[in-house]
């Protein structure tokens, strides 16, 4: 394993090579504001909140620390005045895109940027396009139910064509990530809505309590891939989290009272 | 909807999904635009997700997921054509067709597009129809070359040579 000097805003650590800067930085106890990076997942650099001064010899630039590959002779500084100009400047225009989004509000009062010089898009809004919810997908499904749809000012997130996908097994993991919280989810008469989807799914029973509590699709989906892992003749069963902790609990007691 | 044709292109790349744009690229070349269901059809033989083939197409403004006219025009706005006044030009087209900006004419004979700067830029201001380059247009010029389309388009169908050649 390659392990390097670099210097963070100040101080010297020895790191692994690669390793991304954000990660590190924050080990160290450095706040670095970042609204489009999970630690699960790949880097994407999208909000671009996450901007540091890098200087390399003579050069010093601005990058995104969140897909910034720790190299040698690299001298980090993560509060400089240009750092946080361009911090607010990518809030700025992020308050235009997405002007309904209070994460990127708060954050924006805390940077000191109030009103964005940009007027915003007049329309209720606040997907800020980071790309988690499309990525995460993928990560689950392997298959993209939500994907970014044109480019430019008319880019957008949503089911492929503005159609409720096959692909969605309505597990909501976008609905989770999602930094502004805009995908909204809910149950109801045993049926899960994802309306950004336009994906309403049937939800199974629990074999023991009865209730519905998750998509049929979402458990042929895990079904499948527990089948993958442990053979074909796995069974899962189809039983809620709730049941299924106090079957755990039950059957942890009996042991405990076996031992005695 | 023809689906051995898209298979054949798609048979030309050996299904290979790294070839996606290429592939899409001479659908559109045969079809004209990319319908729906061909991405859809295109993302199971290609075993993509249907989300990244849209993203894919709807992510290059050279692709078109409407149905286009059979000619299509395309007007230069790059900064040569900007200077030699391409808007108007594009202007003039609005007015003798009667659509704006990325439609189609409703006999479906004219597509309208504006791009920046078709590579031909000691022409400005420059167009194209179809393959064919038309440099230096004027309005004369515009609507003659409107016209002839219009009337190929009442007798024969095919263009003479449709390579990269100026008029
Ligand atoms: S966290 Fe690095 S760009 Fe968003
Ligand atoms: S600017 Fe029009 S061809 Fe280059």
């Amino acid at each position: 394993m390659d392990m390097i000097k670099t210097t963070i805003d100040g101080r010297e650590i020895e790191v692994q090579r690669d390793r991304w800067a954000l990660e590190v930085a924050r080990e160290m106890g450095i706040e670095i504001p970042t609204l489009c990076h999970h630690s699960a997942l790949e880097p994407y650099g999208a909000c671009r909140l996450c901007v540091v001064e890098v200087t390399k010899g003579k050069w010093t630039w601005l990058t995104t620390s969140c897909d910034l590959p720790i190299r040698e002779g690299l001298t980090i500084r993560t509060d400089t005045p240009a750092v946080i100009a361009a911090r607010k400047t990518a809030l700025e225009l992020m308050l235009a895109q997405a002007p309904d989004a209070e994460e990127v509000r708060q954050l924006a009062e805390q940077l000191g940027t109030k009103s964005p010089r940009f007027p915003d898009r007049n329309e209720s809004n606040a997907c800020i396009l980071c790309g988690l919810c499309v990525r995460v997908c993928k990560v689950v499904t392997g298959k993209m139910a939500i994907c970014f749809s044109n480019r430019g000012t008319d880019r957008k997130v949503g089911p492929p064509f503005d159609r409720s996908s096959d692909e969605c097994i309505g597990c909501n993991a976008c609905v989770d990530i999602c930094p502004t919280g805009c995908i909204e989810s809910r149950d109801e008469a045993g049926i899960r809505k994802i309306p950004m989807l336009k994906t309403e799914l049937k939800l199974a029973d629990c074999e023991v309590c009865g209730k519905p509590f998750a998509p049929i699709r979402q458990l042929e989906h895990m079904q499948a891939k527990l089948r993958e892992k442990f053979g074909d003749d796995f069974e899962a069963g189809c039983i809620c989290p709730v049941c299924r902790r106090e079957q755990t609990a039950a059957r942890l007691h009996n042991v405990a009272e076996k031992i005695g | 909807m023809n689906l051995s044709k898209v298979d054949n292109i798609i048979q030309d790349y050996k299904g290979n999904p790294s070839s996606l744009v290429m592939i899409l690229q001479d659908i559109q070349e045969e079809l004209n635009y990319l319908p729906e269901p061909v991405l859809n059809h295109v993302a199971g033989k290609l075993s993509l997700s249907v989300g990244h083939v849209c993203s894919v197409a709807t992510f290059y403004s050279s692709f078109s997921l409407e149905e286009r006219g059979k000619n299509v025009i395309r007007v230069c706005d790059g900064t040569a054509c900007h200077l030699r006044g391409a808007n108007l030009l594009k202007d003039e087209i609005v007015r003798a067709l009667n659509i704006s900006e990325g439609q189609t004419t409703e006999d479906k004979l004219f597509t309208l597009e504006v791009v920046a700067c078709l590579g031909a830029c000691a022409l400005a201001p420059v167009m194209t129809v179809n393959k064919k380059y038309y440099g230096q247009v004027t309005r004369e010029k515009l609507l003659a070359t409107l016209e002839k389309y219009r009337q190929k388009d009442s007798c024969v169908l095919s263009e003479p040579n449709d390579s990269k050649k100026t008029d």
